[in-house]
Protein backbone atom coordinates (compact mmCIF):
# COMPACT_ATOMS: atom_id res chain seq x y z
CA UNK A 1 0.00 0.00 0.00
CA UNK A 2 1.43 3.05 -1.17
CA UNK A 3 0.16 6.12 1.56
CA UNK A 4 1.49 9.95 0.85
CA UNK A 5 0.66 11.48 4.69
CA UNK A 6 0.34 15.45 4.01
CA UNK A 7 2.91 15.87 1.28
CA UNK A 8 3.57 19.49 0.76
CA UNK A 9 6.35 20.76 -1.99
CA UNK A 10 7.07 24.37 -2.86
CA UNK A 11 9.44 26.24 -5.00
CA UNK A 12 10.39 29.75 -3.88
CA UNK A 13 6.82 31.21 -2.59
CA UNK A 14 5.13 29.18 -5.17
CA UNK A 15 3.27 25.94 -3.53
CA UNK A 16 3.38 23.16 -6.34
CA UNK A 17 1.79 20.12 -3.85
CA UNK A 18 -0.45 21.56 -0.55
CA UNK A 19 -1.17 18.81 1.48
CA UNK A 20 -1.36 15.93 0.00
CA UNK A 21 -3.23 12.70 1.44
CA UNK A 22 -4.22 9.62 -0.29
CA UNK A 23 -3.80 5.69 0.68
CA UNK A 24 -3.24 3.82 -2.87
CA UNK A 25 -4.67 0.17 -1.50
CA UNK A 26 -1.86 -2.83 -2.78
CA UNK A 27 -2.06 -4.20 -6.80
CA UNK A 28 -4.04 -1.71 -7.37
CA UNK A 29 -3.97 0.07 -10.72
CA UNK A 30 -4.43 3.79 -10.18
CA UNK A 31 -4.49 6.26 -12.63
CA UNK A 32 -3.63 10.41 -12.00
CA UNK A 33 -5.42 12.70 -14.40
CA UNK A 34 -4.56 16.55 -14.46
CA UNK A 35 -3.50 19.96 -16.46
CA UNK A 36 -0.22 20.30 -17.42
CA UNK A 37 2.56 21.47 -14.75
CA UNK A 38 -0.28 20.96 -11.87
CA UNK A 39 2.30 18.38 -9.96
CA UNK A 40 1.57 15.31 -11.53
CA UNK A 41 5.21 14.54 -12.31
CA UNK A 42 6.71 15.86 -8.98
CA UNK A 43 4.40 13.94 -6.86
CA UNK A 44 6.07 10.84 -8.62
CA UNK A 45 9.64 12.21 -8.07
CA UNK A 46 8.58 12.03 -4.35
CA UNK A 47 7.22 9.10 -4.54
CA UNK A 48 10.62 7.18 -6.04
CA UNK A 49 12.79 9.44 -3.62
CA UNK A 50 14.12 11.70 -6.88
CA UNK A 51 12.73 14.82 -4.98
CA UNK A 52 12.49 15.52 -1.12
CA UNK A 53 9.05 17.09 0.23
CA UNK A 54 8.82 20.23 1.89
CA UNK A 55 7.15 18.16 4.26
CA UNK A 56 4.91 15.04 4.81
CA UNK A 57 5.65 11.48 4.66
CA UNK A 58 5.65 8.85 1.87
CA UNK A 59 4.76 5.28 3.60
CA UNK A 60 5.33 1.73 1.76
CA UNK A 61 3.63 -0.98 3.50
CA UNK A 62 3.68 0.05 6.23
CA UNK A 63 7.41 1.60 6.28
CA UNK A 64 8.36 5.59 6.22
CA UNK A 65 10.48 5.81 3.22
CA UNK A 66 10.53 9.53 2.98
CA UNK A 67 14.29 9.89 3.91
CA UNK A 68 15.48 6.84 1.75
CA UNK A 69 17.24 6.97 -1.13
CA UNK A 70 15.45 6.17 -4.55
CA UNK A 71 17.47 2.50 -4.58
CA UNK A 72 16.51 1.55 -1.14
CA UNK A 73 12.12 2.16 -1.79
CA UNK A 74 11.82 -0.77 -4.66
CA UNK A 75 9.65 1.25 -6.69
CA UNK A 76 10.05 1.18 -10.70
CA UNK A 77 9.99 4.48 -12.56
CA UNK A 78 8.89 5.09 -16.38
CA UNK A 79 9.70 8.65 -17.12
CA UNK A 80 7.47 10.03 -19.93
CA UNK A 81 10.31 10.15 -22.18
CA UNK A 82 11.55 6.86 -21.37
CA UNK A 83 14.78 7.44 -20.61
CA UNK A 84 16.75 4.75 -21.95
CA UNK A 85 20.85 4.22 -21.25
CA UNK A 86 22.12 6.12 -24.75
CA UNK A 87 25.04 3.53 -25.84
CA UNK A 88 23.60 0.43 -24.10
CA UNK A 89 21.97 -2.17 -26.23
CA UNK A 90 18.76 -3.75 -24.93
CA UNK A 91 19.94 -6.83 -23.26
CA UNK A 92 22.27 -4.35 -21.24
CA UNK A 93 19.10 -2.20 -20.75
CA UNK A 94 17.18 -4.72 -19.23
CA UNK A 95 19.91 -6.66 -17.39
CA UNK A 96 21.44 -3.10 -15.75
CA UNK A 97 19.20 -3.60 -11.96
CA UNK A 98 20.30 -7.39 -11.81
CA UNK A 99 23.47 -6.81 -12.54
CA UNK A 100 23.85 -4.85 -10.26
CA UNK A 101 22.49 -6.36 -7.62
CA UNK A 102 25.17 -8.90 -8.14
CA UNK A 103 22.75 -11.57 -10.43
CA UNK A 104 24.61 -14.26 -11.54
CA UNK A 105 25.29 -14.42 -15.49
CA UNK A 106 23.71 -17.35 -16.13
CA UNK A 107 20.22 -16.16 -13.98
CA UNK A 108 20.51 -12.51 -15.34
CA UNK A 109 20.60 -14.19 -18.97
CA UNK A 110 17.10 -16.19 -17.86
CA UNK A 111 15.79 -12.93 -16.41
CA UNK A 112 16.29 -10.61 -19.44
CA UNK A 113 15.10 -13.36 -21.83
CA UNK A 114 11.85 -13.97 -19.57
CA UNK A 115 11.07 -10.34 -19.66
CA UNK A 116 11.95 -10.07 -23.68
CA UNK A 117 10.01 -12.98 -24.33
CA UNK A 118 6.86 -11.39 -21.89
CA UNK A 119 6.75 -8.23 -23.83
CA UNK A 120 7.94 -9.41 -27.58
CA UNK A 121 11.08 -7.84 -27.99
CA UNK A 122 13.41 -11.14 -28.07
CA UNK A 123 14.11 -9.72 -31.96
CA UNK A 124 15.29 -6.17 -30.80
CA UNK A 125 17.44 -7.48 -27.69
CA UNK A 126 20.87 -6.71 -29.56
CA UNK A 127 19.80 -3.48 -30.54
CA UNK A 128 20.78 0.32 -29.42
CA UNK A 129 17.88 2.47 -28.46
CA UNK A 130 18.37 4.88 -31.16
CA UNK A 131 16.97 1.59 -33.76
CA UNK A 132 13.93 1.23 -31.64
CA UNK A 133 10.45 2.85 -32.74
CA UNK A 134 7.91 4.79 -30.23
CA UNK A 135 6.23 1.81 -29.13
CA UNK A 136 9.52 -0.74 -28.92
CA UNK A 137 11.13 1.99 -26.92
CA UNK A 138 8.14 2.00 -24.41
CA UNK A 139 8.17 -1.47 -24.03
CA UNK A 140 11.91 -1.54 -23.24
CA UNK A 141 11.99 0.81 -20.51
CA UNK A 142 8.82 -1.20 -18.71
CA UNK A 143 10.78 -4.28 -18.64
CA UNK A 144 14.14 -2.67 -18.15
CA UNK A 145 11.31 -1.44 -14.69
CA UNK A 146 10.16 -5.03 -13.99
CA UNK A 147 13.65 -6.21 -13.70
CA UNK A 148 14.16 -4.73 -10.63
CA UNK A 149 11.36 -6.53 -9.12
CA UNK A 150 9.65 -3.56 -7.78
CA UNK A 151 6.58 -3.55 -5.88
CA UNK A 152 5.05 -0.51 -7.17
CA UNK A 153 5.81 0.98 -10.77
CA UNK A 154 5.44 4.66 -11.80
CA UNK A 155 4.45 5.46 -15.10
CA UNK A 156 4.33 8.94 -15.82
CA UNK A 157 2.42 9.60 -19.39
CA UNK A 158 3.99 5.98 -21.03
CA UNK A 159 1.58 6.35 -23.72
CA UNK A 160 2.01 9.84 -25.10
CA UNK A 161 4.06 8.94 -27.76
CA UNK A 162 2.09 6.55 -29.23
CA UNK A 163 -0.24 6.98 -32.04
CA UNK A 164 -4.04 5.65 -31.48
CA UNK A 165 -3.44 2.23 -33.18
CA UNK A 166 -0.21 1.31 -30.77
CA UNK A 167 -2.06 2.69 -27.09
CA UNK A 168 -4.86 0.27 -27.76
CA UNK A 169 -2.07 -2.69 -27.93
CA UNK A 170 0.12 -1.15 -24.84
CA UNK A 171 -3.27 -0.89 -22.80
CA UNK A 172 -4.22 -4.29 -22.39
CA UNK A 173 0.21 -5.09 -22.30
CA UNK A 174 0.02 -2.79 -18.99
CA UNK A 175 -3.17 -4.94 -17.80
CA UNK A 176 -1.57 -8.01 -18.33
CA UNK A 177 2.29 -6.98 -16.88
CA UNK A 178 0.17 -5.29 -13.96
CA UNK A 179 -1.79 -8.63 -12.93
CA UNK A 180 1.03 -11.10 -13.56
CA UNK A 181 3.66 -9.28 -11.47
CA UNK A 182 1.10 -8.00 -9.06
CA UNK A 183 1.95 -4.61 -8.97
CA UNK A 184 0.62 -1.75 -7.20
CA UNK A 185 0.87 0.78 -10.24
CA UNK A 186 0.05 5.34 -10.18
CA UNK A 187 -0.14 6.18 -14.17
CA UNK A 188 -0.19 9.56 -14.72
CA UNK A 189 -2.15 10.34 -17.96
CA UNK A 190 -3.83 13.48 -20.03
CA UNK A 191 -6.30 10.46 -21.69
CA UNK A 192 -9.76 10.07 -20.28
CA UNK A 193 -10.32 6.89 -22.56
CA UNK A 194 -6.60 5.34 -21.33
CA UNK A 195 -7.82 6.11 -17.44
CA UNK A 196 -11.27 4.71 -18.46
CA UNK A 197 -9.26 1.62 -19.38
CA UNK A 198 -7.00 1.27 -17.42
CA UNK A 199 -7.95 2.36 -13.81
CA UNK A 200 -9.28 0.66 -10.46
CA UNK A 201 -8.78 3.87 -8.98
CA UNK A 202 -9.03 7.17 -10.65
CA UNK A 203 -7.36 10.30 -8.59
CA UNK A 204 -7.26 13.72 -10.35
CA UNK A 205 -4.59 16.65 -9.27
CA UNK A 206 -5.72 20.66 -9.43
CA UNK A 207 -4.59 23.63 -7.64
CA UNK A 208 -2.11 21.13 -5.89
CA UNK A 209 -4.85 19.02 -4.20
CA UNK A 210 -5.47 15.38 -4.56
CA UNK A 211 -9.00 14.02 -5.13
CA UNK A 212 -10.53 10.94 -5.48
CA UNK A 213 -12.48 10.49 -8.27
CA UNK B 1 17.51 32.60 -57.53
CA UNK B 2 16.79 35.86 -57.69
CA UNK B 3 18.53 39.01 -55.91
CA UNK B 4 16.09 40.10 -53.47
CA UNK B 5 16.80 41.78 -50.28
CA UNK B 6 16.64 38.56 -47.88
CA UNK B 7 18.94 36.70 -50.24
CA UNK B 8 21.61 39.94 -50.50
CA UNK B 9 21.93 39.63 -46.68
CA UNK B 10 23.19 36.42 -47.05
CA UNK B 11 24.93 37.23 -49.92
CA UNK B 12 26.85 40.06 -47.55
CA UNK B 13 27.43 37.65 -44.11
CA UNK B 14 28.60 35.10 -46.82
CA UNK B 15 31.18 37.35 -48.47
CA UNK B 16 32.67 38.61 -44.98
CA UNK B 17 33.14 35.12 -43.82
CA UNK B 18 34.84 34.19 -46.95
CA UNK B 19 36.83 37.01 -46.60
CA UNK B 20 38.37 36.29 -43.19
CA UNK B 21 38.91 32.56 -44.27
CA UNK B 22 40.61 34.22 -47.56
CA UNK B 23 42.74 36.39 -44.85
CA UNK B 24 44.40 33.02 -43.00
CA UNK B 25 44.73 31.18 -45.91
CA UNK B 26 46.67 34.17 -47.24
CA UNK B 27 48.51 33.78 -43.35
CA UNK B 28 49.23 30.60 -43.92
CA UNK B 29 50.23 30.08 -47.45
CA UNK B 30 52.37 33.09 -47.01
CA UNK B 31 53.78 31.11 -43.98
CA UNK B 32 53.77 27.89 -45.80
CA UNK B 33 55.78 29.33 -49.03
CA UNK B 34 58.37 31.06 -47.23
CA UNK B 35 60.66 28.17 -47.46
CA UNK B 36 60.62 24.86 -49.52
CA UNK B 37 59.48 21.16 -47.68
CA UNK B 38 63.09 20.01 -48.10
CA UNK B 39 64.07 22.43 -45.49
CA UNK B 40 61.16 21.47 -43.06
CA UNK B 41 61.93 17.99 -43.35
CA UNK B 42 65.75 19.00 -42.77
CA UNK B 43 64.89 21.35 -39.79
CA UNK B 44 62.53 19.14 -38.17
CA UNK B 45 65.01 16.06 -38.26
CA UNK B 46 67.04 18.07 -36.38
CA UNK B 47 67.80 16.27 -32.72
CA UNK B 48 66.78 19.49 -30.84
CA UNK B 49 63.49 19.95 -32.58
CA UNK B 50 63.27 16.67 -32.43
CA UNK B 51 63.56 16.51 -28.60
CA UNK B 52 61.21 19.31 -28.39
CA UNK B 53 58.20 17.46 -30.68
CA UNK B 54 59.00 14.66 -28.80
CA UNK B 55 58.81 16.58 -25.26
CA UNK B 56 54.98 18.28 -26.41
CA UNK B 57 53.90 15.34 -27.61
CA UNK B 58 53.73 13.11 -24.38
CA UNK B 59 53.48 16.24 -22.01
CA UNK B 60 50.53 17.37 -23.45
CA UNK B 61 48.70 13.73 -23.69
CA UNK B 62 50.04 13.70 -20.13
CA UNK B 63 48.48 17.18 -19.32
CA UNK B 64 45.42 16.73 -21.42
CA UNK B 65 44.46 13.57 -19.71
CA UNK B 66 45.31 14.77 -16.06
CA UNK B 67 42.94 17.82 -17.40
CA UNK B 68 40.58 15.07 -18.47
CA UNK B 69 40.17 13.73 -15.07
CA UNK B 70 39.47 16.47 -13.18
CA UNK B 71 36.97 17.75 -15.93
CA UNK B 72 34.52 14.99 -15.73
CA UNK B 73 33.55 15.51 -11.92
CA UNK B 74 34.02 19.37 -12.23
CA UNK B 75 31.61 19.59 -15.26
CA UNK B 76 29.34 17.12 -13.72
CA UNK B 77 29.05 18.99 -10.51
CA UNK B 78 28.64 22.02 -12.41
CA UNK B 79 25.97 20.93 -14.53
CA UNK B 80 23.33 18.69 -11.82
CA UNK B 81 23.82 20.48 -8.82
CA UNK B 82 22.56 23.70 -7.90
CA UNK B 83 24.14 25.43 -4.53
CA UNK B 84 24.72 28.60 -3.28
CA UNK B 85 27.98 30.70 -4.93
CA UNK B 86 27.71 28.43 -8.19
CA UNK B 87 28.24 31.28 -9.69
CA UNK B 88 30.99 32.53 -8.19
CA UNK B 89 32.90 28.93 -8.67
CA UNK B 90 31.64 29.08 -12.15
CA UNK B 91 33.58 32.39 -12.86
CA UNK B 92 36.33 31.18 -10.54
CA UNK B 93 36.88 27.80 -12.72
CA UNK B 94 37.30 30.60 -15.73
CA UNK B 95 40.09 32.12 -14.54
CA UNK B 96 42.74 30.67 -16.57
CA UNK B 97 41.28 31.22 -19.64
CA UNK B 98 41.26 35.17 -19.11
CA UNK B 99 44.30 35.24 -17.19
CA UNK B 100 46.67 36.27 -19.42
CA UNK B 101 49.86 33.59 -19.95
CA UNK B 102 52.81 34.85 -18.33
CA UNK B 103 50.92 35.62 -15.12
CA UNK B 104 49.84 31.85 -14.82
CA UNK B 105 52.97 31.25 -15.11
CA UNK B 106 54.70 33.86 -13.05
CA UNK B 107 51.59 32.64 -10.47
CA UNK B 108 53.15 28.87 -10.56
CA UNK B 109 56.89 30.10 -9.97
CA UNK B 110 56.34 32.32 -7.09
CA UNK B 111 53.57 29.33 -4.83
CA UNK B 112 56.65 26.89 -5.64
CA UNK B 113 58.55 29.52 -3.54
CA UNK B 114 56.57 29.90 -0.66
CA UNK B 115 56.34 27.62 2.30
CA UNK B 116 53.47 25.05 0.64
CA UNK B 117 55.40 25.24 -2.98
CA UNK B 118 59.00 24.19 -1.34
CA UNK B 119 57.12 21.37 0.65
CA UNK B 120 55.79 19.80 -2.53
CA UNK B 121 59.37 20.21 -4.15
CA UNK B 122 61.77 19.39 -1.61
CA UNK B 123 59.96 17.29 0.38
CA UNK B 124 60.01 16.76 4.54
CA UNK B 125 60.86 14.55 7.34
CA UNK B 126 58.62 12.81 9.44
CA UNK B 127 59.40 12.49 13.16
CA UNK B 128 58.61 9.10 13.48
CA UNK B 129 59.93 8.81 17.31
CA UNK B 130 56.93 7.69 18.56
CA UNK B 131 56.75 4.82 16.33
CA UNK B 132 58.32 1.53 17.33
CA UNK B 133 59.79 0.83 13.40
CA UNK B 134 60.26 -3.17 13.38
CA UNK B 135 64.28 -4.52 12.64
CA UNK B 136 62.89 -6.24 8.83
CA UNK B 137 61.57 -3.28 7.63
CA UNK B 138 64.94 -1.22 7.97
CA UNK B 139 67.01 -1.36 4.94
CA UNK B 140 70.84 -2.61 5.97
CA UNK B 141 73.62 -0.58 6.66
CA UNK B 142 75.83 0.95 3.76
CA UNK B 143 78.44 -1.69 2.46
CA UNK B 144 82.46 -0.40 2.92
CA UNK B 145 85.44 -2.33 2.60
CA UNK B 146 86.83 -4.24 5.49
CA UNK B 147 90.41 -4.73 7.14
CA UNK B 148 90.67 -7.48 4.76
CA UNK B 149 89.67 -5.11 1.66
CA UNK B 150 86.22 -7.46 1.12
CA UNK B 151 83.08 -5.96 1.60
CA UNK B 152 81.04 -5.57 4.75
CA UNK B 153 78.34 -3.65 5.98
CA UNK B 154 79.29 -0.26 8.26
CA UNK B 155 78.84 -1.43 11.98
CA UNK B 156 76.37 -0.02 13.65
CA UNK B 157 74.94 -0.33 17.34
CA UNK B 158 71.34 -2.15 17.26
CA UNK B 159 70.43 0.71 19.15
CA UNK B 160 71.78 3.45 17.08
CA UNK B 161 70.29 2.04 13.77
CA UNK B 162 66.86 2.21 16.14
CA UNK B 163 67.41 5.37 16.89
CA UNK B 164 68.31 6.56 13.09
CA UNK B 165 64.88 5.19 11.90
CA UNK B 166 62.93 6.24 14.61
CA UNK B 167 63.59 9.84 13.82
CA UNK B 168 64.20 10.45 9.95
CA UNK B 169 61.63 9.05 7.28
CA UNK B 170 62.09 11.44 4.49
CA UNK B 171 59.29 11.86 2.59
CA UNK B 172 60.97 12.53 -0.90
CA UNK B 173 59.75 16.01 -2.84
CA UNK B 174 58.55 16.58 -6.50
CA UNK B 175 60.34 19.40 -8.12
CA UNK B 176 58.31 21.17 -11.01
CA UNK B 177 60.05 24.38 -10.99
CA UNK B 178 62.24 24.25 -14.40
CA UNK B 179 61.59 20.48 -14.74
CA UNK B 180 59.48 18.72 -17.30
CA UNK B 181 56.56 17.95 -14.64
CA UNK B 182 56.93 22.06 -14.70
CA UNK B 183 55.80 22.08 -18.47
CA UNK B 184 53.19 19.59 -17.98
CA UNK B 185 51.53 21.53 -14.98
CA UNK B 186 52.25 24.82 -16.99
CA UNK B 187 50.19 22.90 -19.60
CA UNK B 188 47.27 21.12 -17.37
CA UNK B 189 46.93 24.62 -15.29
CA UNK B 190 45.13 26.43 -18.47
CA UNK B 191 44.18 23.32 -20.58
CA UNK B 192 41.63 21.96 -17.50
CA UNK B 193 39.96 25.16 -17.97
CA UNK B 194 38.81 23.96 -21.28
CA UNK B 195 38.26 20.61 -20.40
CA UNK B 196 36.25 21.79 -17.48
CA UNK B 197 33.67 23.95 -19.92
CA UNK B 198 34.02 21.42 -22.87
CA UNK B 199 32.51 18.82 -20.44
CA UNK B 200 29.90 21.17 -18.33
CA UNK B 201 28.34 22.10 -22.05
CA UNK B 202 28.89 17.97 -22.74
CA UNK B 203 26.59 16.91 -20.02
CA UNK B 204 24.39 19.90 -19.68
CA UNK B 205 23.56 18.47 -23.14
CA UNK B 206 22.45 15.47 -22.09
CA UNK B 207 19.07 14.61 -19.95
CA UNK B 208 19.43 13.98 -16.25
CA UNK B 209 15.95 11.65 -16.62
CA UNK B 210 18.68 8.28 -17.51
CA UNK B 211 20.38 8.79 -14.34
CA UNK B 212 17.47 9.22 -12.46
CA UNK B 213 16.13 5.90 -13.59
CA UNK B 214 19.44 4.47 -12.76
CA UNK B 215 19.14 5.90 -9.28
CA UNK B 216 15.50 4.05 -8.68
CA UNK B 217 17.02 0.64 -10.80
CA UNK B 218 19.35 0.33 -7.48
CA UNK B 219 22.27 2.96 -8.76
CA UNK B 220 24.12 5.09 -6.06
CA UNK B 221 24.76 8.47 -7.58
CA UNK B 222 28.90 7.45 -8.62
CA UNK B 223 27.54 4.15 -10.10
CA UNK B 224 24.79 6.54 -11.91
CA UNK B 225 27.29 9.10 -13.13
CA UNK B 226 29.91 6.08 -13.94
CA UNK B 227 27.31 3.09 -15.35
CA UNK B 228 25.21 6.26 -17.81
CA UNK B 229 26.44 9.35 -17.95
CA UNK B 230 30.25 8.96 -18.31
CA UNK B 231 29.14 6.40 -20.96
CA UNK B 232 26.61 8.83 -23.03
CA UNK B 233 29.22 11.53 -22.66
CA UNK B 234 32.30 9.16 -24.34
CA UNK B 235 32.36 11.46 -27.23
CA UNK B 236 32.35 14.89 -25.08
CA UNK B 237 35.00 13.05 -23.42
CA UNK B 238 37.06 12.70 -26.68
CA UNK B 239 36.74 16.19 -27.31
CA UNK B 240 37.82 17.56 -23.96
CA UNK B 241 41.04 15.69 -23.97
CA UNK B 242 41.78 16.81 -27.80
CA UNK B 243 40.92 20.15 -27.08
CA UNK B 244 42.90 20.17 -23.56
CA UNK B 245 45.81 18.29 -25.93
CA UNK B 246 45.23 21.21 -28.36
CA UNK B 247 45.58 23.74 -25.78
CA UNK B 248 48.41 22.60 -24.40
CA UNK B 249 50.46 22.17 -27.58
CA UNK B 250 50.01 26.00 -28.22
CA UNK B 251 50.86 26.94 -24.56
CA UNK B 252 53.96 29.12 -24.41
CA UNK B 253 53.88 32.15 -21.89
CA UNK B 254 53.73 30.04 -18.44
CA UNK B 255 56.01 27.30 -19.88
CA UNK B 256 58.20 30.15 -20.87
CA UNK B 257 57.95 31.79 -17.20
CA UNK B 258 58.10 28.57 -15.23
CA UNK B 259 59.24 25.58 -16.89
CA UNK B 260 62.24 27.61 -18.55
CA UNK B 261 63.87 26.91 -22.15
CA UNK B 262 66.68 24.48 -21.90
CA UNK B 263 67.33 22.62 -24.76
CA UNK B 264 67.20 18.95 -24.73
CA UNK B 265 65.51 19.43 -21.27
CA UNK B 266 62.24 21.87 -20.99
CA UNK B 267 61.89 22.94 -25.39
CA UNK B 268 58.87 22.35 -26.48
CA UNK B 269 57.28 23.27 -30.02
CA UNK B 270 56.66 26.68 -28.90
CA UNK B 271 59.18 27.11 -27.11
CA UNK B 272 61.48 26.41 -30.12
CA UNK B 273 59.47 28.73 -32.59
CA UNK B 274 60.91 31.93 -29.73
CA UNK B 275 64.05 30.51 -29.28
CA UNK B 276 64.48 30.28 -33.07
CA UNK B 277 63.52 33.32 -33.94
CA UNK B 278 65.28 34.94 -31.24
CA UNK B 279 68.37 33.83 -32.96
CA UNK B 280 67.09 34.92 -36.57
CA UNK B 281 66.46 31.18 -37.92
CA UNK B 282 63.60 32.20 -39.41
CA UNK B 283 63.23 29.25 -41.57
CA UNK B 284 63.46 26.56 -38.74
CA UNK B 285 60.74 28.68 -37.11
CA UNK B 286 58.72 28.77 -39.86
CA UNK B 287 58.75 24.67 -40.57
CA UNK B 288 58.26 24.09 -36.56
CA UNK B 289 54.81 26.48 -37.25
CA UNK B 290 54.13 24.52 -40.05
CA UNK B 291 54.41 21.33 -38.24
CA UNK B 292 52.29 22.69 -35.28
CA UNK B 293 49.55 23.75 -37.59
CA UNK B 294 49.15 20.45 -38.92
CA UNK B 295 49.01 18.63 -35.47
CA UNK B 296 46.13 21.50 -34.85
CA UNK B 297 44.34 20.64 -38.09
CA UNK B 298 44.13 16.93 -37.06
CA UNK B 299 42.99 17.71 -33.84
CA UNK B 300 40.21 19.66 -34.95
CA UNK B 301 39.27 17.12 -37.37
CA UNK B 302 39.23 14.22 -34.51
CA UNK B 303 36.95 17.40 -32.28
CA UNK B 304 34.89 17.43 -34.79
CA UNK B 305 34.59 13.91 -35.79
CA UNK B 306 33.17 13.30 -32.51
CA UNK B 307 30.30 15.67 -32.94
CA UNK B 308 30.84 17.87 -30.56
CA UNK B 309 31.45 21.70 -31.87
CA UNK B 310 34.32 23.52 -30.46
Amino acid sequence: MIQLDHITWKTGDRVILADVTIAIPANTYAVLMGSTGCGKTTLLEILCGLRQPTSGRVILDGVDVTHLEPRERGIGYVPQDLALFPGLRVREQIGFAPKLRGVLPEELNQRVNRLAEQFGIVPLLDRLPDMLSGGEKQRVALARALAAQPKLLLLDEPLSALDESMRAEAVSLLQRVQSEHSLTVLHVTHSSSEAAALGHLHLRMAGGRLEVE
Amino acid sequence: MTLNRSNLCWLALALITAGYLLFWAFLLGATATYSTPDSWLKVLMSPEIRHATWLSLVTCSLAAGFALLLAVPVGYLMSRREFRGKSWLDAALDIPIILPPLVVGLCLLIFFQTWGGKLIENGFDVDLSPIEVPESWRPDPPLIRDEENEFTHEYKKPSQMGDHWKHLLHVPGFPFTYQISGVILAQFVVAAAFAIRTMRGTFQHLSARPEDVALTLGCTRFQALWHVALPAARRGMVAAFCIAWARSLGEFGPILVFAGATRMKTEVLPTTVWLELSVGNLEAAVAVSLFMVALAVLVLVAVRATGEKV
